[in-house]
């Protein structure tokens, strides 16, 4: 096995185990102690009001907008990985041309600004 | 005296040297979970304690010397009582959420380093690891909300999923920030980055950044003045409410070990890590010093609970998206371009 | 059979387990969730393959973030799915178009591998020895890739743009709060003082 694979075999086995811990956990929940339902327990809480229809129903589309965003700043999170660890290599180059990708992207935030997409109302 | 216990378990065991690595792996990882699991105890004792003593009251007292066993006696009755799944939900997905909670919030661990060479997966991208395990937080909260069919849940979990994807995005760009001076996304290099004195910490040239990722930080992990999605006033415990026994306990646990993750990125990324503070105290060892400042940093989690009021949704996200990251972009530009010139960069 | 070869296995075989369980799961949610045990193992063969950058790119960006994405759609956009399903026989056709595309595309890679044997060798080594994946990486995007890099970044300024278009919409008669506008007001503005008489109101 390859020296730096062998580093990532504590995560692996930490992974395994934490799986295990949880799954005990679960498991442990689902059968040792006692069950008796009844139809109050099991339904949803609202206050003291019995739940009408599907709670899963429509919602504000600014959420979905938000998660947009968020992949769009993630992938420019991502591209900045590679170049930060590289910068002392590529120099001036480098951190120009990150420079221009980074202005691209702040007319695009600017936009958003403007237009009012980041204010919750 | 790892090597010497492996040469040991070697001979007595008659394993191969790969056979004796992996049991030794093995047996470490159960030592760092069950550390991980006792430290979440105390922490939460610990909080009780701080925030009762800022409002001049006493806290847990009763259970054991100073109520120290509090933790215990709670986790006690959580395991003994009836697990609830309300009749409208999906069960397989209910009991997953707070299971991926759980798991997620440990497997962070495997990467934080304790002293020089004691760190259990020494990966080159251990920052980059982080990001990436703490970033599947948000799945234990999303699947819970959906999962439990019922109104409040759904509400909290919404909410709390756009505000953990919102300051996600500054954490990012703080951790660039601090590689620009490291040049490696391996935690120990980071450390070693900073040793020789506490002069020579992150912190002092990174200060706004190191304030932004505190503040992201309680966002990330739902703490006050963010815990809008368990604001009890307005959702009860939000996607929390459905949960009884022990699939509450998971989300518990998850919640504080996360906690004192974070606790532990910020000493690691600003504060020098294992390092003491001068150079003259190094005879004690790193993992104390470690240990005391996730304890301070804990502390300052527990002041900002017990002395800021809750934010509204609205400027909770106008601080994300509109203060802190341009903020940070701005960082990203200063920094790398101060440390290009200046030849500082890593 | 060595540990890494185990540990390729299990991955490799969750990875093509779930990817069939995403299409057969009968609840879209359910399909969301193996897509991202999909992509979590795909992370754990690219570490295998020695590409850690890929690997944590690839929880970071696809588990961490368009996961998400997929996973607001379709638990809370409310699409009736049986509605959906009815469409099954009228796409069927340009289904089986994109999986013969796949398909060949398929053949080709397995075709090189036969033709030329000594290309596999080269996809075998990403990296040189002294240098970390993440920085080898980091050397050739920036500069030698400049321009297909910059080109990432206009297509991620439409995609911005794009969604604005298409998700904001104006809510009218909705009270903001404008903190400069807070911050700015004086007392001079904001109060009035008035003799009230005594037994009298105002």
């Amino acid at each position: 096995m390859d020296g730096f694979l062998f580093d990532y075999l504590p995560i692996l086995i930490l992974t395994l185990i934490a799986v295990v811990v949880s799954g005990l956990f679960i498991v442990l929940a689902l059968t040792v102690y006692p069950d008796r339902p009844d139809p109050e327990k099991l339904s949803a809480y609202e206050s003291g009001f019995d739940a009408f229809g599907d709670a899963r129903g429509k919602f504000d589309v600014r959420f979905y907008l938000v998660a947009i965003l968020f992949i769009i700043f993630d992938l420019e999170v991502a591209f900045l990985f590679p170049w930060v660890v590289a910068l002392k290599d590529i120099g001036l180059y480098g951190w120009l041309s990150m420079g221009v990708f980074l202005t691209i992207l702040t007319v695009g935030f600017a936009y958003e600004w403007k237009k009012g997409a980041l204010e919750w109302e | 005296m790892v090597e010497s216990f492996k040469n040991w378990m070697m001979a007595t065991l008659a394993l191969s040297e790969p056979q004796a690595e992996i049991l030794l792996k093995t047996s470490g990882m159960v030592l760092l979970v069950t550390l991980v699991m006792t430290a979440v105890a105390f922490a939460v004792y610990a909080d009780r304690k701080i925030w009762a003593s800022m409002q001049l009251r006493r806290g847990p007292n009763v259970v054991g010397p100073f109520g120290l066993l509090q933790s215990f006696a709670d986790a006690l009755k959580l395991f003994i009582k009836e697990n609830i799944i309300p009749a409208g939900a999906n069960k397989g997905v209910f009991l997953l959420a707070p299971f991926l909670s759980f798991t997620v919030a440990l497997m962070s661990w495997a990467v934080v380093p304790w002293d020089e060479g004691w760190v259990f997966a020494d990966i080159n991208v251990g920052v980059l690891y982080i990001f990436a395990v703490s970033s599947l937080g948000v799945y234990g909260i999303i699947m819970s909300g959906w999962a439990s069919n019922s109104r409040y849940a759904f509400l909290g979990g919404l909410r709390s999923a756009a505000q953990m994807v919102s300051y996600e995005v500054s954490i990012g760009f703080v951790l660039v920030t601090v590689i620009v001076f490291t040049g490696s996304f391996n935690l120990s290099d980071i450390v070693m980055n900073q040793a020789g004195g506490f002069w020579r910490w992150h912190v002092w040239p990174l200060l706004p950044m190191a304030v932004i990722f505190f503040i992201s930080a309680l966002a990330e992990t739902n703490r006050p003045p963010f815990d809008l999605p368990e604001a009890e006033a307005e959702l009860v415990a939000g996607y929390q409410t459905e949960y009884s026994s022990m699939t509450f306990a998971l989300f518990w646990l998850g919640e504080y070990a996360n906690i004192l993750l974070m606790c532990a990125m910020i000493s690691v990324l600003f504060f020098g890590g294992w390092m003491a503070p001068v150079p003259a105290l190094d005879m004690i060892p790193g993992p104390v010093w470690m240990f005391l400042k996730i304890c301070l940093f804990f502390f300052c989690f527990a002041w900002v609970k017990a002395s800021v009021p809750r934010y509204r949704y609205d400027q909770l996200m106008r601080l994300g998206w509109k203060v802190f990251l341009p903020l940070s972009l701005l960082g990203v530009f200063v920094y790398s371009g101060v440390a290009l010139l200046t030849g500082t960069a890593g | 059979m060595s540990l890494t070869a185990i540990v390729f296995y299990v991955l490799s075989s969750v990875t093509v387990l779930s990817a069939v369980m995403v299409i057969a799961a009968r609840n879209p949610v359910h399909s969301v969730l193996f897509l991202i045990l999909a992509f979590f193992n795909s992370a754990g063969l690219f570490v295998l393959l020695g590409a850690e950058l890929l690997a944590m790119l690839l929880v970071i960006v696809y588990v961490g973030a368009v996961a998400v994405l997929f996973l607001f759609v379709v638990m809370m956009l409310d699409i009736n799915f049986v509605r959906l399903r009815e469409g099954f026989l009228r796409y069927f056709p340009i289904g089986v178009l994109i999986g013969a595309v796949l398909a060949a595309e398929l053949v080709f890679v397995v075709g090189t591998w036969v033709l030329t044997p000594e290309m596999a060798g080269n996809l075998r080594q990403p990296t040189p020895e002294d240098v970390t994946n993440t920085r080898a990486l980091g050397q050739l995007i920036y500069t030698d890739y400049v321009f297909v890099f910059q080109t990432a970044g206009m297509i991620l300024l439409t995609a911005m743009i794009g969604a604005i278009v298409l998700t904001l919409r104006k809510r009218p008669g909705v009270k903001r709060q404008n903190i400069a506008q807070q911050l700015a007001r004086s007392p001079e503005t904001a109060i009035e003082i008035k003799k009230v008489k005594t037994g009298e109101g105002i």
